[in-house]
């Protein structure tokens, strides 16, 4: 049943009524268009609306103080998160089946550009979360230029269907803002397994966009489901092995598009893998090397900002994308650090000393080139710990994704006579005692 | 409470359910690089979370294996989905009942 803008616009302004005096609204709607709505409430209201990574307790307690008059909007009626919850009130859903649309469409409300729309936020190395700014105008600047790469403004009505979450910095633009700044559709579901994929597919008018990631597109292709046609395909939060890419073109009888991003500047480049290597920058953005490092800035990106994965400038607008830096940890498209998950194992009452690993492939590796979702293992020195009880505490600080797998106790760690741990160190102790 | 101690019961099911709880295992230690033996997962353990520890990702990839192993495609809008991954258990329960090869 198509929501049409009036109704969108009503449901906003009755969920903004909802939202209390604070300032500040944690968006934990899963429906992705019980999410516009409460994004849509904030920017009216003049809130902003936060996005953390990750929402274990411990982000929650940080959220907190980060923003002290925070609410939580959430959707569900057993919402758990440990923050005072405001329900989207229940005449701002949209009903299953049916309902009059609103009588006539009301103004459309202009947003000022230079709002502040969210604070989304990276995990950073010593336990806070950092926060970065979003303001309204920046976030719309980006994401037209998306809607150009992939020819969402060609005059088609397309559908925009993604299985990453909104909250996800490219959800966030690439299935909610871009469509709502392109006067596109989307789809209110999340599909999560193939055969869910393949029905929402069916059931929206056709040109489709599909939002996803290798880890999706991989259950997707494996899966062996007849599939709908999908106009594109994109993909992002890690590197689609060049076979994947071929074959998801062949099966959905599309165009797949790789965008390249981060949480800091939002998406900056895209490429078409089984075209070309490499990848191209959105207008006005440029990579700036710093000594051994890479930095973004220009355009839409708010701050000069570190880059975290290997970059090698290719002439003009064009970059070439060689893997991860050392300490950086991307597993599902979420971001994390070694630095970070060392600060909340070593926190943890009863450990006295630990270290995370990669525990699969090198740094430099193709993550996608990989039979399996690489992960981090640790080893931990915490005589009175079971393994079972430091994973305990462990879930109430860092995402699921992170939790180390193997969790290895030791005696002591490997650390060289200068004091450094080297990452290989730890990978051939974990061989050896497991 | 009474204070008779009542004895362990057998988990219920028919023998093929054991069986192929433990033919699920193998292939999820397999599939996840887990390290666990299959023979050491409870099969009334939830899979998630605090029991076997898995997350959405490894769901995902469960998901692959029962398709292409029984031909049984997950969907989460089915009530069952929730029961599904309760235990290796309910899991078996799920595809034997729902397998099509």
């Amino acid at each position: 049943m198509p929501i049409e803008a009036s109704q969108f616009l009503a449901d906003v302004a009755r969920a903004a009524g909802a939202l209390g005096d604070g300032h500040h609204v944690l968006n934990a709607c899963a429906d992705r268009y019980h999410f516009a709505v409460g994004l849509g409430a904030s920017l009216l209201s003049g809130k902003v609306s936060l996005l953390p990574a990750t929402r274990t307790a411990e982000v929650m307690r940080q959220l907190q103080a980060f923003a002290p008059d925070v609410v939580c909007l959430t959707d569900e009626a057993d919402c758990d998160i440990a923050l005072p919850r405001v329900r989207l009130p229940a005449a701002a859903l949209p009903p299953a089946s049916g309902r009059e649309p609103a009588a006539k469409l009301a103004p459309i409300p202009q947003i000022d550009p230079a709002a502040h729309a969210a604070w989304v936020f990276t995990s950073g190395s010593t336990g806070a979360p950092v926060p970065h700014r979003k303001s309204f105008g920046r976030l719309i600047d980006c994401v037209r230029e998306e809607a150009r790469r992939l020819s969402l403004l060609d005059g088609r009505a397309h559908t925009i269907i993604a299985t990453v979450p909104a909250q996800h910095m490219y959800g966030f633009e690439s299935s909610v803002l871009a469509p709502l700044a392109t006067g596109n559709a989307f789809c209110a579901e999340r599909p999560f397994y193939p055969a869910d994929i393949r029905s929402v597919l069916a059931a929206v008018p056709a040109p489709r966009v599909l939002i996803s990631t290798p880890i999706h597109l991989r259950a997707l292709l494996g899966s062996g489901l007849e599939l709908p046609e999908v106009a594109l395909t994109v993909s992002s939060t890690a590197p689609l092995a060049g076979s994947l890419a071929a074959e998801v073109e062949e099966r959905l009888r599309t165009t797949l598009l790789e965008i390249y991003g981060s949480t800091e500047t939002g998406e900056i480049a895209t490429r078409r893998p089984t075209r070309e290597t490499e990848w191209r920058l959105w207008p006005g953005v440029r990579l700036e090397p710093r000594g051994s490092e890479t930095w973004a800035a220009g355009g839409h990106i708010e701050e000069p900002t570190r880059m975290w994965d290997v970059l090698e400038p290719a002439g003009g607008d064009r970059f070439l994308l060689h893997g991860r830096l050392a300490d950086l940890v991307n597993i599902a498209g979420k971001r994390s650090s070694l630095a970070y998950l060392n600060h909340q194992l070593n926190a943890i009452p009863g450990v006295e000393d630990g270290a995370f690993f990669h525990a699969g492939a090198s740094p430099g590796a193709s993550r996608a080139a990989a039979t399996h979702e690489p992960r981090v293992g640790a080893c931990v020195v915490a005589p009175g710990l079971s393994a079972a009880q430091i994973l305990a505490a462990l879930r109430e600080r860092i995402d699921p994704v992170f939790l180390p797998r193997p969790l290895l106790l030791v005696a002591s760690l490997p650390r060289t006579p200068a004091g450094k741990l080297p990452q290989e160190a730890l990978r051939a102790l974990a061989a050896s005692v497991s | 409470m009474s204070d008779k101690v009542s004895p362990l019961r057998q988990p219920s099911g028919a023998p093929g359910i054991t069986a192929l709880s433990r033919e699920l295992a193998g292939l999820i230690v397999e599939a996840l690089n887990l390290e666990v033996a299959p023979g050491d997962i409870d099969p009334e353990a939830s899979l998630y979370g605090e029991g076997l520890g898995l997350d959405s990702i490894d769901i995902l990839e469960i998901a692959l294996v029962v398709s292409k192993q029984y031909g049984v495609q997950l969907r989460a809008d089915s009530e069952e989905n929730v029961r599904i991954f309760g235990s290796l258990r309910q899991l078996a329960e799920y595809v034997t009942a729902h397998r099509t090869k």
